[in-house]
């Protein structure tokens, strides 16, 4: 991190080479998570765009962090990657004191946002929508860092076209104390929604949970979906010739 | 002898002498008077025996709501009804107008109106235009075809569809829809979906908000629900009521009833094919 901070000084003056992130490049559509009876649930599809391009198709999106937490990122996916590097680093050295204490997942949400709104103030983003779900001695977190460093802690989170898709039907539907199958049922419904209208969306998605006893990240699987409604088959009955 | 000047009117056609007045207008900063847009959720769907839509009622000027109770669900033709989205005065005037060239068409034909003659007309004007009439319409009615709905964006393309939703809570209403529509819903489904698309964009979305209107079309009968839903109420009202600083004297109380308006009954037939 050091040197990447002596580059930077000439942020005002003359430039090389531009050094700041400026653009994403490879991006990640939305993560949808919940808060459920067991811990948290998170969702998200395995696509990884270049521009409008589908480059991409198996890239996992969320990653478990140390023994209580999951991250789940969309936007630029290199940054992502950077950000798993740092914090495998931080879990190390934790691990490395040997004291029986672990990072929990407000620590960890924490530390992301010190980094995402440091990285912000020096015009050098890392282009990532972060989700940190977690479950430590029975207390259940979950957690949402945007690229700017706002920060928030809620029962359900949304990141991308997430917000405007899958929020207000988990606000509508979401309740305390939700089986595992209801909750994946809800995580479903919001995926199927986002899959239709969401451009950047592949019907190839993961559900990982996390509770108490650790962290499972389900196998790929896809969603499906009905395209069989009549007014799609014949769209200019009695109006032959318009569109 | 006096010389007279005489005005030569202008030979037709836009005057664009206005245009020039708000440009240097603006270089002199001066900033132009903001719109008044409905920041809106509108919805339609086609339900088993006809066509249902809804509409929230917020009216914004910027950051402000200039009217809560506002009406989005224009009248077009009695088994026609357009829900407006956008410029408020684009909309209304839009709808206005292609009402009045339907009636006349209806006067001409002797037949009840058609939705694609609507939707033609509507999609025609806003094409000409190149979309500066910022109006995004969900038009909804049955005819001797059939229940028909669809939806008309600024440029002028048009798309038919089973559900729709336009505005700026188009999302979360259609979040809504793709969540839980099927064909053949009944009426009090379609109803409560309509309503529940609407609420969720009323509760999601900042540009829209207030009350719930829903008009339901069906052949040959049509239910204009204004203000269905009220899920917005004042929270605290006074019981005293509004009381007037330093007594007010009442000097006279005259009470006049409102005339009832004459019902127009259309004479259309409905001729197929």
């Amino acid at each position: 991190m050091d040197s990447n901070q002596a580059k930077q000084h000439n942020l005002l003056g003359s430039e090389a080479a531009s050094e700041r992130t400026l653009y994403p490049y490879v991006t990640g559509s939305s993560v949808v998570a919940i808060k459920y009876k067991d811990g948290i649930l998170m969702a998200a599809d395995m696509g990884g765009s270049y521009g409008s391009t589908l480059r991409y198709k198996s890239v996992e999106r969320v990653k478990p962090i140390g023994k209580h937490s999951i991250l789940g990122a969309s936007g630029e996916i290199s940054d992502f990657q950077e950000i798993l590097r740092s914090l495998d680093e931080l879990i190390l050295y934790d691990n490395m004191w040997d004291d029986g204490n672990s990072l929990g997942p407000k620590e960890v949400h924490s530390y992301l946002t010190r980094m995402m709104y440091n990285r912000r103030n020096k015009f050098n983003p890392l282009w990532n929508s972060l989700i940190l779900g977690g479950v430590k001695n029975g207390q259940k977190y979950l957690g949402m860092v945007s690229m700017i460093g706002v920060n928030f802690e809620d029962n359900h989170v949304a990141t991308g076209f997430g917000n405007h898709l899958a929020r207000p039907i988990l606000r509508d539907e979401w309740h305390e104390n939700l089986s595992f199958e209801d909750g994946v049922k809800l995580l479903e419904k919001c995926m199927r929604v986002l899959l239709y209208r969401d451009r950047s969306a592949v019907n190839k998605l993961q559900i990982a949970k996390i509770t108490e006893e650790g962290v499972t990240i389900s196998q790929p699987y896809a969603l499906k979906t009905f395209w069989g409604f009549a007014a799609f088959e014949n769209p200019t009955v009695g109006a032959e010739g318009s569109w | 002898m006096a010389q007279v000047a005489v005005e030569v009117p202008p030979k037709g056609g836009f005057s664009f002498d206005l245009c020039r007045r708000n440009e240097m207008l603006s270089n002199k900063g001066v900033p132009p008077p903001s719109f008044r847009k409905t920041g809106t959720t509108i919805v339609g769907l086609i339900f088993q025996h006809g066509v249902i839509l809804g509409a929230d009622t917020r009216a914004t000027e910027g950051p402000i709501v200039c009217d809560k109770n506002c009406e989005k669900i224009h009248y077009m033709a009695p088994n026609i009804y357009c829900c407006g989205a956008g410029t408020a005065a684009d909309t209304e005037a839009v709808t206005d107008m292609v009402s009045s060239q339907l009636q006349l068409h209806r006067y001409h034909t002797g037949r009840e109106s058609r939705v694609v003659t609507a939707l033609t007309l509507l999609k025609s004007h806003l094409f000409n235009y190149q979309g500066y009439v910022q109006a995004a319409l969900v038009l909804g009615g049955v005819d001797a075809n059939g229940p028909h709905l669809h939806t008309i964006y600024p440029h002028g393309s048009t798309d038919t569809l089973p559900f729709a939703t336009m505005g700026s809570g188009s999302l979360a209403a259609m979040a809504v829809f793709e969540s839980k529509y099927h064909e053949g819903l009944t009426k009090d489904e379609g109803i409560n979906l309509v309503c529940e698309a609407i609420c969720s964009g009323i509760f999601n979305d900042l540009g829209s908000g207030s009350n719930v209107d829903v008009c339901v079309i069906t052949k040959g009968h049509k239910e204009y629900l204004r203000n269905h839903q009220l899920p917005n109420p004042r929270t605290y009202v006074s019981s005293k009521g509004f009381s007037f600083p330093k007594k007010t004297e009442v000097l006279l109380t005259r009470v006049t009833p409102l005339q009832e308006k004459v019902e127009v009954i259309e004479r259309g037939d409905a001729m197929e094919e």
